[in-house]
C-alpha cells in the first residue's frame, strides 16, 4: 500500500496534502464511533505534507515513506504534542522531545496524523483501560480492538491511517493486529531504540509497526531500527531495507509448529490455523513438529517480572516533576501504616493522592503486585525464580531454532471479544497474551498476519496467525509472512 | 491470601492512596493472581542461572560529560508549580 501511494505521489496523481486531508476526512467521519485517536496533529501533518509536495514540484527525489500519513501510539513522546499514555496522570503533559523512533519517522518525511488511544501505560488487552474511554473494533463496534495498542490497530483497520507505530510488551501489537485484521510486527528486543517510550517493563518493551501489508511493516521497520546512544540496549543495524527481502519464496524453509497449541483451539480457530499450515506446505515449506516444554510457564513468568519492572518504572509518576499533582488536604489513613517513616506528612500526601487519583485500577494492581513480589522476604521466591524459568524458556527457543527457521502459532485463541466481557476479571484478560508473551520473554521477533475470518453472530471477524523468528532475523520472518500474504492474494484473485 | 493489612502495607510502599473498597478489591485480586503464579513452583530450576535480560549486554558506558538539552523551556512548562524558574515542591526535610 505504501509503495502504491508513493508511486502516486511521485507520478503526481495525488499530492501528499490531498492524501493527508483525505485521511483527516476519514477520521472526521469514523472516529466518533471508533475512537482510535486521543489527539490530532493536523497543523504539523499538513506542514509536513506540503514540504513533500514542494519537493515533488521541484523535481526532487523523495523517500518511500515521505508524505505517507500514519499515527503514533500515545505512549511515545512527540515534541510539543500532548502525550498521555492513556492516563489521567499525564492529561496535561506536553512532551519536550521526540522519541527516537518518532524522530526517525519524521526524518524519513512521514506525515503524522495524531496520537492513538491505548490501555493506560500500555497495560491491558482491550484498550478498555484507557482513562479516556475504549476504542471499538472497526469490524464490530460492540467488540474490543484488542490492546494495549487498540487505537493504532483500529486506525489502520478503519483506514484512518496508512500505518501506525505502537509498542509490544506481552502482545500489545500482535493481539490487536489479530483482532482487527491487520499486520502487526514486534521486532527483536534491541532492534528499535526505546528512548522516548513511556517505559512499562523495560526488559520486554519493544516498538513496532501496524500496517495493511507485510511490505508496509517492513518499510516502517527499515526506517526506525538501529543503534541509539540514548538506549543502551539498542543494537547496531547494518542499514538493511527489510522490504528488499520479500521474495514470496519459502521453498525449503523449515516452519515449526507446536501440536498442543493447535489442539487447544476451538474448531473454527483450528480450521483457520490448519489452512495457513496447508498454504505453507503448498508453497514448499517444510512443517516440523517442535516441543517447547517450558513455554507453558511464560504467562506466569511474565506476570511476575513485568509488574516488578512496572512498579519501578512508574515510580516517576509522583506529582513532583510533571503531570498531575494532587493533594486533597485530607490526611489519608494510609499514612498511619509502616514503610513511610521519615517522609514529611505534606509531601507524603502529595504522593499518595496524586497516584490515587491519577492512576487507574489495572495500573495500580500491577504496581502493587510488583511491589509485593520485590518486597523483603518475597524477592527470591518470586522475582529470582521467574528469572530462572525465563532462562529455561529461552533455552528451549535456542534449541528449537537450530531445527527450524520460524515458529508458527495462533496469535490469539479467538476473535475479538465483547466490550465489558473480561474487564472485571484480570486473569481472563491476562490469558489473552498466552501465545504472544513468549516472544517478549525470549526477545525474538514476531509478527501477526491476517489468517482469515471466523463467523460470530453473523459477523465475519478477523483472526491472525503468528510467526516467530530467530533473534535479529527479521528478514526471514518477514519473508515467510509476506509469502503467505502473496499466496492468499493469488488465491483470492483466482476465485 | 493477601490480607487487607498487607494490601495497606504494599500500597504504602508503592505510595498509592487507596480507599476501603479498593483495599478489599486488591486483597481478592492480588490473592488470585498470586495463586495462579504458584504454578512456577513445578518448574525444575536446580542449577539454572537467572537472566534479567535477553541481550546478555553488560555495562554499556559513555563519557560522563554534560550535554545541553535544547528544549529546557518545554521541561519547565511541565512543572506542576513553578517559582523563579524552579519546580516548587513540598518540604522534603
Amino acid at each position: 500500500m505504501i509503495r502504491n501511494l508513493h508511486n502516486k505521489i511521485i507520478n503526481k496523481e495525488i499530492t501528499s496534502e490531498k492524501l493527508t486531508l483525505d485521511y483527516f476526512d476519514a477520521i472526521g467521519k469514523k472516529d466518533k464511533d471508533i475512537f482510535a485517536y486521543l489527539s490530532l496533529t493536523k497543523e504539523l501533518a499538513l506542514e509536513q505534507a506540503k514540504k513533500v509536495d514542494e519537493k515533488i514540484a521541484r523535481g526532487e527525489e523523495i523517500g518511500i515513506l515521505e508524505g505517507i500519513p500514519g499515527a503514533i501510539k500515545d505512549v511515545l513522546c512527540m515534541e510539543g504534542v500532548r502525550t498521555t499514555a492513556g492516563s489521567k496522570i499525564l492529561d496535561n503533559y506536553i512532551a519536550p522531545y521526540d522519541a527516537t523512533a518518532v524522530k526517525k519517522l519524521k526524518e524519513a518525511g512521514a506525515v503524522i496524523l495524531g496520537k492513538t488511544n491505548c490501555d493506560e501505560f500500555a497495560m491491558g488487552s482491550s484498550t478498555e483501560n484507557s482513562a479516556y474511554g475504549p476504542t471499538k473494533n472497526p469490524h464490530d463496534l460492540s467488540r474490543v480492538p484488542g490492546g494495549s495498542s487498540g487505537g493504532s490497530a483500529a486506525a489502520v483497520a478503519a483506514d484512518e491511517a496508512v500505518w501506525a507505530l505502537a509498542t509490544d510488551t506481552g502482545g500489545s501489537i500482535r493481539q490487536p493486529a489479530s483482532l482487527c485484521g491487520v499486520v502487526g510486527l514486534k521486532p527483536t528486543y534491541g532492534r528499535v531504540s526505546r528512548y522516548g517510550l513511556m517505559a512499562m517493563a523495560s526488559s520486554f518493551d519493544q516498538i513496532g509497526p501496524f500496517a495493511k501489508t507485510v511490505e508496509d511493516a517492513a518499510i516502517i521497520l527499515s526506517e526506525i531500527s538501529g543503534r541509539d546512544d540514548m538506549d543502551a540496549t539498542s543494537a547496531h543495524s547494518s542499514g538493511k531495507r527489510y522490504e528488499d527481502y520479500l521474495t514470496g519464496e519459502v521453498k525449503g524453509m523449515k516452519i515449526g509448529i507446536v501440536k498442543e497449541y493447535f489442539d487447544s483451539l476451538s474448531e473454527d480457530m483450528k480450521k483457520a490455523m490448519e489452512s495457513v499450515v496447508e498454504s505453507y506446505k503448498k508453497m514448499g515449506a517444510e512443517i516440523k513438529e517442535i516441543q517447547l516444554p517450558h513455554s507453558k510457564y511464560s504467562l506466569a513468568v511474565y506476570y511476575i517480572i513485568q509488574p516488578c519492572e512496572v512498579s519501578s518504572n512508574l515510580a516517576r509518576f509522583d506529582g513532583i516533576k510533571y503531570g498531575l499533582r494532587m493533594d486533597d488536604e485530607k490526611d489519608t489513613d494510609m499514612a498511619d501504616l509502616g514503610g513511610l517513616d521519615g517522609t514529611p506528612r505534606t509531601l507524603l500526601e502529595t504522593y499518595l493522592d496524586t497516584r490515587k487519583y491519577g492512576l487507574g485500577a489495572e495500573v495500580k494492581r500491577r504496581i502493587m503486585l510488583g511491589t509485593y513480589a520485590l518486597s523483603s522476604g518475597y524477592y527470591e521466591a518470586y522475582y529470582i525464580r521467574a528469572q530462572k524459568v525465563r532462562a529455561l524458556i529461552k533455552k528451549d527457543y535456542e534449541r528449537v531454532f537450530n531445527e527450524v527457521d520460524v515458529i508458527l502459532t495462533p496469535t490469539t485463541t479467538a476473535p475479538a471479544f465483547k466490550l465489558g466481557e473480561k474487564v472485571d476479571d484480570p486473569l481472563q484478560m491476562y490469558l489473552e497474551d498466552i501465545f504472544t508473551v513468549t516472544a517478549n520473554i525470549t526477545g525474538v521477533p514476531a509478527i501477526s498476519v491476517p489468517a482469515g475470518t471466523i463467523k460470530v453472530e453473523d459477523k465475519n471477524l478477523p483472526v491472525g496467525f503468528q510467526l516467530m523468528g530467530k533473534w535479529f532475523d527479521e528478514e526471514n520472518l518477514l519473508r515467510a509472512a509476506d509469502a503467505f500474504e502473496k499466496s492468499k492474494c493469488k488465491n483470492q484473485n483466482a476465485k | 491470601m493477601i490480607s487487607k493489612d498487607e494490601v495497606k502495607h504494599i500500597a504504602a510502599l508503592a505510595r498509592i492512596g487507596l480507599d476501603e473498597k479498593e483495599i478489599e478489591k486488591f486483597s481478592t485480586d492480588l490473592s488470585s493472581i498470586l495463586d495462579w503464579i504458584e504454578q512456577l513452583k513445578e518448574a525444575d530450576i536446580e542449577n539454572v542461572e537467572p537472566i534479567s535480560h535477553i541481550t546478555g549486554m553488560e555495562n554499556i558506558t559513555r563519557e560522563d560529560k554534560a550535554e545541553d538539552f535544547e528544549n529546557k523551556d518545554g521541561i519547565k512548562k511541565m512543572f506542576p508549580e513553578e517559582k523563579d524558574g524552579y519546580d516548587k515542591v513540598k518540604s522534603v526535610l
